[in-house]
């Protein structure tokens, strides 16, 4: 079991076997939730979002559907999207939207999605990060090494050393970039070629890797991240506090405008999204209690998922409401404004590539949670591919200054849905490959052709 | 216009004495003198190449002069960075604004200078005081202060830009070819905005190649000419033929009746 085909491959069809009864409940709208929990931090970030134009409801719906006209579509095409290739697959094969199914797509999308999240930071700063895949595989290396019972360290110590390793890295190429002005291109061009040969040395250096593979001790938090479910009370709770605390958050802020004579959503809009957020968690919560077990009951919301939620909910405040946040934005779309501004665009940069590489190592620890394992044969090249492609697809933009964390989550979830769909109905890896990459054209496509329209210049 | 009074006897805001820089065997400001008096509008006009643009990045702080001096209210200053102008409270607003095309306009015009508020922005109070200064200044056409930039004409940028100089209190705004790449309309809406700004008290130095714009909002003018300044004065001591000649020639026979500082620093 812990060996696990050598955690070669990201294969879809990994614990796709979990049949489970057919559930009603359309994956989509768990990523309608984590859409509207995107919101309480979005208000203030790229663009003016519809309700700071308007008061009423009608304003309201007016400023969101010229929005949409002005190219400032948002989140829209890659929900569209998403809808269009979950019904395609769920035709095809009708175990596509069984909660096993669901579960496991999601499970398969937290990697996605975290490496995605890291990448964005570089792409809003109008640059790029290469080395992010075999960052996370570092990282995730270094931690189930000392994780072993070879050196059978505490696993907090084991992850923090783990993720240092990775932030080390990401300072390190940022130093690169910043002080000897070299292209992000080029400097991540060159860890992602010479990290694949780290990899190797780290496997041949450590004791406790048995046939070119780590593999996970199946008790330890690290295992549960992803093999260990949140009982249903405990997610029920979770659900809850989370849906009051936003709701206690947007009413606060949106009364306190209207007191200071600002304009603010209509207290009908706040509500509705309110309710559709808490229907999805509601949703996602029922379609994860569903037993998807074979022979043994097995239930419940892995943790994985909303400790990823939490994750991209803390990005997106740190990138939405403060100064280093606001800069990275800044810097993205003119490094010279941002200059003038005395913004110490250098020191930013740089912060950007650490907390890519930061983020990419909790991905990899995701990555060896789900296969329980981490071997030599790890893939970095091609999952560095998938997290630009998770970005670029959920709305972030390569030419800088746009995107956001919740950007990575929707193009993490729709390039799931591909790989798990595709492998679902038995298509081939060059069918599965092709129709991932005419995914992608496709994502970016629409976002080149709406985004033109929205800008003046 | 609360500096009527010491109009004509208190010291310019900032002035310059023999102001030389020159880059390898170019000699682009070739000792100029210029006062640049409190609260009026001071039209530099010149033709290409007259060095407009190297003395206005000299008083930026982009680069020290190689000789010369700079007051600033009467007091020598040196000015080595853009930091020591800025702290004098110089704001210099180029042509290209550098506004970033993804913020809003609130965004904008704090960059750099955000307001936390337990850590985080602080968006309200942001938003009270962007809205407070466009309003004084008369900004009527932006409909809401949270759109991004990228979806404002040139007129509404330069607006911002100049928003931007009026919230970092600045007292002397420099403005570079500011209505260059405008239309009519939006050309009278930077014009009105530039006369409001003299009117609360900043001091603006403009560099226009318009002449028209310039007898429309200029109080002063000085003409610039192969890196010195062949003549400065009242604006209604000038008419635009004999800008021109000053600009081209560096000399006018034909100054109007009654002027005064006529060919006075020529040559």
């Amino acid at each position: 079991m812990t060996i696990d085909q050598g955690g070669t491959t990201d294969g879809p069809s990994a614990g796709a076997g979990t049949a489970a009864a057919p559930s009603a409940a359309p994956p989509l709208d768990d990523h309608e939730a984590l859409h509207d929990e995107e919101t309480p931090a979005d208000i203030a970030l790229v663009s003016a979002a519809p309700d700071v134009l308007a008061d009423s409801l009608g304003e309201y719906l007016k400023a969101w559907a010229k929005r949409i006209r002005n190219g400032e579509s948002g989140a829209l095409p890659i929900v569209l999207g998403l809808v269009v290739i979950i019904i395609i697959f769920q035709v095809q094969q009708s175990k596509f939207l069984s909660a096993g199914n669901i579960v496991n797509l999601l499970v398969q999308a937290a990697f996605f999605v975290t490496l995605g999240v890291g990448e964005t930071f570089a792409l809003i700063l109008s640059e790029i990060d290469l080395s992010v895949g075999f960052v996370a595989g570092i990282g995730a290396t270094i931690t189930l090494a000392l994780l072993s019972p070879s050196y059978g360290w505490p696993w907090w110590a084991a992850v923090i050393v783990g993720l240092l390793a990775c932030a080390f890295i990401g300072a390190f190429q940022g130093l690169l970039i910043t002080r000897l002005h070299l292209p992000s291109f080029v400097v991540t061009l060159a860890s992602l070629l010479g990290l694949g040969g780290v990899l190797i040395f780290l496997f041949d250096s450590f004791k406790g890797t048995v046939g070119g593979v780590i593999s996970l001790p199946t008790s330890g938090p690290l295992y549960n991240l992803v093999n260990g479910n949140m009982s249903a009370a405990a997610s029920w709770i979770v659900l809850v506090v989370a849906v009051g605390l936003y709701a206690l958050v947007t009413i606060t802020r949106n009364t306190r405008r209207r007191a200071q004579g600002l304009s603010a959503p209509p207290l009908s809009i706040t509500l509705a999204t309110i309710a559709v957020a808490g229907v999805a968690g509601a949703l996602l919560v029922i379609v994860c209690n569903v037993n998807r077990g074979n022979l043994v009951p097995l239930k419940g919301v892995p943790w994985v998922i909303p400790l990823v939620l939490l994750l991209v909910v803390l990005w997106t405040l740190f990138l939405g409401k403060t100064r280093t946040g606001r800069y990275m934005y800044a810097i993205g779309a003119s490094p010279e404004a941002a200059r003038r501004a005395g913004i110490r665009v250098q020191w930013i940069r740089t912060v950007a590539f650490t907390l890519s590489a930061f983020t990419a190592g909790l991905g990899g620890l995701v990555f060896a949670s789900r296969l329980g394992s981490i071997s030599v044969g790890y893939d970095g090249s091609t999952y560095v591919l998938y997290a630009i492609a998770a970005a670029v697809i959920g709305g972030a933009s390569l030419f800088g200054g746009y995107g956001k964390p919740v950007h990575a989550l929707l193009g993490g979830v729709l390039i799931a849905a591909v790989v798990n769909g595709l492998a679902l109905i038995g298509v081939s890896t060059a069918g599965e490959e092709i129709a991932t990459s005419l995914v992608l054209l496709a994502a970016v496509t629409v976002d080149s052709i709406v985004r033109r329209r929205g800008s003046t210049t | 216009m609360t500096t009527e009074g010491s109009e004509p006897d208190g010291p310019p805001l900032i002035e310059l004495r023999g102001v030389k820089k020159s880059f390898g065997a170019v000699q682009a400001v070739n000792g100029v003198d210029l006062k640049v008096l409190k609260g009026k509008v001071t039209a530099l006009v010149g033709d290409n190449g007259a060095g407009k643009s190297s003395l206005i990045k000299t008083i930026s702080g982009l680069w020290e002069q190689d000789a010369g001096e700079i007051l600033w209210e009467g007091k020598p200053v040196r000015l080595r960075s853009p930091k020591d102008s800025e702290a004098l409270g110089i704001t210099t607003i180029y042509q290209d604004l550098a506004l970033c095309d993804n913020l809003d306009i609130v965004q904008n015009m704090f960059l750099g200078h955000e307001v936390l508020r337990h850590l985080t922005l602080d968006e309200a109070s942001m938003e009270i005081t962007a809205k407070r200064i466009l309003a004084e200044l008369e900004v009527t056409t932006v409909r809401s202060v949270r759109q991004p930039v990228a979806s404002l004409s040139g007129g509404q940028r330069q607006s911002v830009a100049v928003a931007k100089a009026v919230m970092a209190q600045a007292k002397l705004v420099i403005m570079d070819e500011p209505t260059a790449a405008l239309g009519v309309s939006q050309t009278a809406q930077v014009l009105a905005l530039v006369k409001r700004l003299a009117s609360n008290g900043v001091t603006v130095l403009m560099i226009s190649h318009n002449l028209i714009d310039v007898f429309e909002v200029a109080d002063q003018i000085a003409i610039l000419r192969l890196g010195r300044i062949v003549t400065e004065g009242p604006i209604d001591t000038f008419d635009s033929s004999v800008v021109v000649d000053y600009m081209t020639t560096g000399r006018s026979e034909r100054a109007l009746a009654g002027d005064t500082s006529g060919n006075g620093s020529a040559q």
